[in-house]
């Protein structure tokens, strides 16, 4: 089981803060691909992945890191932090 | 080293002379306060979200970078989340060092860092709606001038 967290924007369109998820996806693009697979909210908010940044586990890491040993993904789109 | 994210406000005056005090070795401290500033004259307020727990360690991870970089005694960074009306103080730094020019650069590092590397996302609520404040080009530009 892994938790995904979204947030701004991309928790907007989506529609949810968090959610478990069963997956088998071996990197987090294969995760992408499968949420992008099951609804048009999904595929609108992951269209654009240079739009999008990930985190591991609260760390910031590549799309196509792997999810082996992962407990939370978060996505999100650039920060606008200070 | 002190990390606080935080809903409450704080009091620049009052932290920054509490960070100040008893200290030896410390030539030099340095304080930056940021505001909500309307560009357009509608802005309301922001909202910042957060995403709690990683806005602690990625700013510790900064604050680490930083004093690897920098002779520096202290840091400390507290950022607020939530609403924030214009005029109100979003977040500030504050660097300790024993010379100046460690504790200006030290503060601008991590400003730098904080505003495309830590996990808060603006969105302007303003008279005409709302929108998400987009990431800027040249904040990635400010980021490149302390790496390589």
């Amino acid at each position: 089981m892994l938790d995904i967290v979204y947030f701004a924007w991309v928790r907007e369109r989506i529609g949810l803060p968090r959610e478990r998820v069963e997956t088998s996806a071996a990197t987090v693009l294969d995760l992408v691909a499968e949420l992008r697979a099951r609804e048009p909210r999904y595929e609108a908010a992951f269209a654009d992945t240079s739009a999008l940044r990930v985190a591991l586990d609260q760390q910031l890491a590549g799309f196509d890191s792997p999810l082996a040993g992962v407990r939370e993904v978060a996505f999100f789109p650039p920060m606008t932090g200070g | 080293m002190q990390v606080r994210v935080q809903d409450a406000g704080f009091d620049f005056g009052s932290e920054l002379s509490a960070f100040s005090e008893n200290r030896e070795n410390v030539g030099a401290v340095v304080g930056f306060l940021g505001l909500v500033r309307d560009d357009t004259g509608n802005l309301e307020a922001l909202e910042i979200e957060h995403y709690p727990g990683m806005c602690e360690s990625a700013i510790a991870a900064m604050v680490d970078q930083a004093r690897a970089r920098w002779d520096l005694a202290d840091a400390l960074v507290i950022h607020r989340h939530g609403r924030l009306a214009v005029g109100a103080q979003i977040m500030m730094v504050a660097t300790a060092a024993r010379h100046r020019v460690a504790a200006f650069e030290a503060a601008e590092f991590l400003m730098d860092y904080l505003k495309s590397r830590a996990p808060f996302w603006k969105k302007e609520v303003s008279r005409d709606g709302t929108a998400w404040v987009a990431a800027k080009d040249i904040d990635e530009d400010a980021l490149s001038r302390w790496q390589g």
